[in-house]
Parts: structure tokens; sequence; C-alpha cells
């Protein structure tokens, strides 16, 4: 029984702390967001609080924190305040097997320990993919709930485009599958080791670049972001599908839509990028002997390969204007759909005529 | 251990099943279903069917019963009692099902003493191999022309509702 309590504490704590680390990058997002954006756009962004504006994320946490919690009149309130859970769960649940550095392990106390790995399963895309679906139902019934016409058209929309983007999410990993022949993303990280030219965007036999270019694009309609962000289109649903959401409930939602970035930036770092390796053979921190401290440098690249492609969020929206509904949908099923499609069939086939050959 | 799991899913799953048809809401209707979508594939991961867990989820739950919201919600069918109080025909298929279950409870009994070691035999390969792999072996050797038809009788169905949903802009144009 103390063997059992020494794991599941070990297991809290690990949760605990890519919680922490997930939380404090969505605060430090929506501030990088304002920044970001405003540097584009030739302006300062914020600058009021604390130097350089540092401390507004804080602010606006506290702001929400104490604003007032307004339910609407005739809204269903057990699936109003349901809602905005049902989005945050299925947004963080995700990172429970996202491998953050090397596969290593050390004891404590008999319990072996693997201290970058909450859990690897078998199934490990699968399971985020299938979480992934169900941040749909947050938005949809918060919509509903909130008996008004612009969240209901917000939540039927972002429902839609949920649903038809998935779809491309998850062909364009289907490559990705075929060659690391796993679904656990622990295999496929350890499987691109040894250099960048053994990332699966560029490995042979079968680069997977229309792969990447579809996923990054899947999952930013997935994340309903500019310029897939027609469930919250200002100018024509108010603000979609949170609408009627105020203060801590609307905080929700923010957060859960800053956690699902995190989230695909992972998976896309962990599935195309390499995930934590460096992207020559080895680690500087070995060639120097101290391969003690190899996990520091491992941790390092996969933050920056997760900040780079949430840098690249912040940049679309700077650049690109909006969809309309029925482009987004062709774009979607007519040329997403057919590339993802193909790209599965010319992995397949080139890592068969790989496996002849050798 | 894997008894208390087993009675927690199959109960949640025999409860959210009457409640999808008791609530008068739709809405309600579909949420209790998807509750017990997560408790079937809670049941397949008892199994250590993980493959079969996430795929339940991903087709029903993430978007088969998306669909049935969708429609619920643009059809507003909240006030339709239509399809409510159907006492009588509820009690003629109630019958036959009474009696099937009469016979499974008194044919079970001896059922389970001669299929027990087979069955306790399925779950401990399932854990040494890889399930995922199992299932696509499976599916793509001994089941392949079954699988065939299958995805054929899906693909006519998917054209089909193309064909039909078109049909009305098909008029218009003309």
């Amino acid at each position: 029984m103390t063997e059992f309590g020494l794991r599941l504490a070990i297991s809290l704590t690990q949760i605990a702390a890519v919680m922490g680390i997930v939380v404090i990058t969505v605060l430090l997002l929506t501030l990088a967001e304002r920044k970001v954006l405003g540097w584009m756009q030739d302006r300062m962004g914020p600058m009021e609080v604390g130097p350089y504006g540092i401390l507004q994320p804080f602010a606006d946490a506290i702001k929400l924190f104490f604003k007032e919690d307004i339910i609407p009149a005739g809204a269903n309130k057990f699936l109003f305040t349901m809602a905005p859970i049902l989005c945050l769960v299925p947004a963080f649940i995700g990172f429970a097997v996202i491998p953050w550095g090397p596969n290593q392990t050390f004891e404590v106390g008999g319990v072996t320990v693997r201290p970058f790995i909450i859990s690897d399963i078998n199934i490990g895309i699968l399971y985020i993919l299938a979480f992934a679906s169900l941040g749909a139902y947050g938005i949809i019934l918060g919509g509903w709930a909130s008996n008004s016409k612009y969240s209901l058209l917000g939540g039927l929309r972002s429902a839609a485009q949920i649903i038809s983007y998935e779809l491309n999410v998850g062909l364009s990993i289907v490559g990705v599958l075929i060659l690391g022949g796993s679904l656990s993303l622990v295999s496929i990280t350890d499987a691109q080791a040894g250099g960048f030219w053994h990332w699966y965007l560029f490995a042979l036999p079968a680069p997977q670049i229309f792969a990447f270019v579809i996923y990054v694009i899947s999952a930013v309609a997935e994340t309903n972001r500019v310029p897939f962000d027609l469930p919250e289109a200002e100018s024509e649903l108010v603000a979609g599908f949170f609408t009627e959401y105020s203060g801590l409930r609307f905080a929700f939602f923010f957060l859960a839509e800053y956690a699902n970035m995190v989230l695909v930036s992972c998976v896309a770092a962990a599935l195309f990028l390499g995930g934590w390796n460096a992207p020559y053979p080895g680690t500087i921190m070995g060639f120097i002997g101290l391969p003690s401290l190899a996990w520091v440098e491992n941790t390092m690249w996969f933050a920056v390969k997760t900040y780079s492609l949430l840098f690249l969020f912040f940049w679309l929206r700077a650049t690109l204007p909006r969809l309309r509904y029925d482009q987004l949908m062709r774009f979607g099923w007519k040329v997403l759909l057919p590339i993802a499609l193909g790209n599965i069939v010319v992995t397949a086939i080139a890592v068969f005529i790989y496996q002849q050959m050798k | 251990m894997s008894q208390l799991f087993f009675g927690y899913f199959a109960g949640m799953i025999a409860i959210t099943a009457i409640l999808v048809v008791v609530f008068r809401n739709p809405v309600y209707s579909a949420l209790s279903l998807l509750v017990m979508f997560f408790h079937v594939a809670g049941l397949f991961i008892t199994l250590h069917a993980e493959f079969l867990a996430a795929v339940q989820i991903i087709v029903y739950a993430g978007a088969i019963l998306v669909l049935y919201l969708f429609v619920v919600m643009i059809l507003n069918v909240t006030q339709d009692d239509h399809y409510h109080s159907q006492w009588r025909i509820a009690g003629v298929v109630c019958i036959p099902l009474f009696i099937e279950f009469m016979l499974l409870l008194s044919g079970g009994a001896g059922a389970l003493n001669t299929g027990s070691p087979s069955l306790q035999s399925g779950p401990h390969e399932a854990i040494t191999a890889n399930n995922t792999l199992a299932i696509g072996k499976t599916l793509f050797s001994t089941y392949l022309f079954p699988f065939e038809v299958a995805s054929l009788v899906l693909l006519v169905a998917m054209i089909g509702a193309i064909v039909i949903a078109k049909r009305d802009i098909g008029e218009h144009d003309a």
C-alpha cells in the first residue's frame, strides 16, 4: 500500500507540475499575443501594468475573477454552468501523454519514476484526438444554453468547423504513425533522435512536409483561431458562443482556447519536429561531459519548438483576414482532405518499398 | 478491484441508457448518451482494449453525437410532444425483450461454467500483445473480406446521402 501511495504522490506531483507549467504558459501567451500583435502593427502593446506591461496577465486574471457572474434570463442554468468546464477539461487532459523530455528513469524508494512522462499509454495520440473532439461539446452546449441567437449560431458554426477539421488533423497524423509504427507519443519521439534529418518532417523515405502544413492549418482551425475564428466572429456574432458569459466562466473558455493552442503545438512538436530531440545528434551537454544535465537541453528544445509554433499562431492572426464560412468548408473538404489522403497513400507505398529494399 | 470497476461501469451504462429515454429534453438525452459512451469506453479499458475505447470516444462521442446535438438544436424539438406517451408500443416491444432476458438468466448459469476458461485466457493475451497491432492484423488478414464489404456498404451509404442532399439544389438550378 505504501508503494501505491508513493506512486500516487509522484503522479500527482507530475500532474501538478505540468498543470502549473501550462497555466503559466497561458498567462505568458495572453501577454505575448498582445505584445507581438502590437509590434507587428507598429504599436507598443500593453504598457501600463508593471514595467513594459509584464504584469498585465495578472491584472486581467484578477479583473475576471472579481467580475459579477451573470446567468442570462431563460438560460439553461445547469448546462450554462457545465459548458465552460466541459470545454476546459478536455483541453488540459491531453497533456497527460505528452513527453516533455528524455525517456530517462530514476528510483525513489523502490519506485521507478520517469520524470518527463506522466503516462506512456500505447494509444497516446488517439487519446489526445479523442479528448480534443470532446472540446466541441463545451462550445456547442455553451452556445445552446445561453438562450441567445448569437451564441447558438456561434456554437453550431464551431461544431461544424471542429468536426470538419478534426478529420484533417487525424488524417495528417497517419503518415507519421506509418513511419513511427506506433501510437505512443513516447516511442514516436524516441524514433526521431539523432539530428533534424531524422525528424518526421524531413525523414526518409517519406518527408511529412505536406502533412505538417495540413496539421498546422487544421490545428489553427480546430482551436478557433484567426483566420478560422468564425465561431466568434465579432462583426457578425458579437462574440459567438461565449457572448453571454462573463467573469470566471468567460475566463474558463479563454483558458481552454489557449490551453488547446499549447496542446496542438506540443503535439506538432512531438510528432513532426522530433519532440525533445535536439536538431543535431546527441546533446551539447553530453559532448562537454555533463550527460546528467542533458535533460535541461532536451526540455529546452521542446519548449523552443512549442513556442515557435505558438508564435506562428500570433503571426497568422496579425497577417490574415477571416475566411468566409463557405470558403472554410470548401477549403477543408476539397483542398486539405484530398492532400491528406494522398499523403497517406504516398507514405504507405514509400515505406513499403523502403522495407522491401532493406 | 476489476469487479468493482465493472460494477460501476455496467451500472452507469444501465442508468444513463434509461435516462436517454426518460428525459423529456432531447439535449439532456444526448448528454446522458455521451456519459454512457464514456462508460462503455471504460469497460473496454478494463478489458485492455484501449484502441476500441479510443475509437469508441472518437467516433461515437466525438462525431456522431455532435451531429445529433446539431440536428436537435437546429430543429429545436424541445416542445415536440409528438413522440411522448407511446406506452402501447413500448409495452408490445417489452414483452419479447422480457422473455429473452428471462431465458438468458435461466440458461446463463450453465453457459458461464463451460465458457469461462476461454474467456479468461482472452484478456491475458491482450495485455502482452500490442492491442492496436492485433486488431489491425486480424482485420486485414482473417476478416479482410467482411472488412472490405463493410467499407463498401458505408461508401454506398455516403454517396447515397450526398445524392439525396444534393437533389434539391439540382432542381432549383434547373
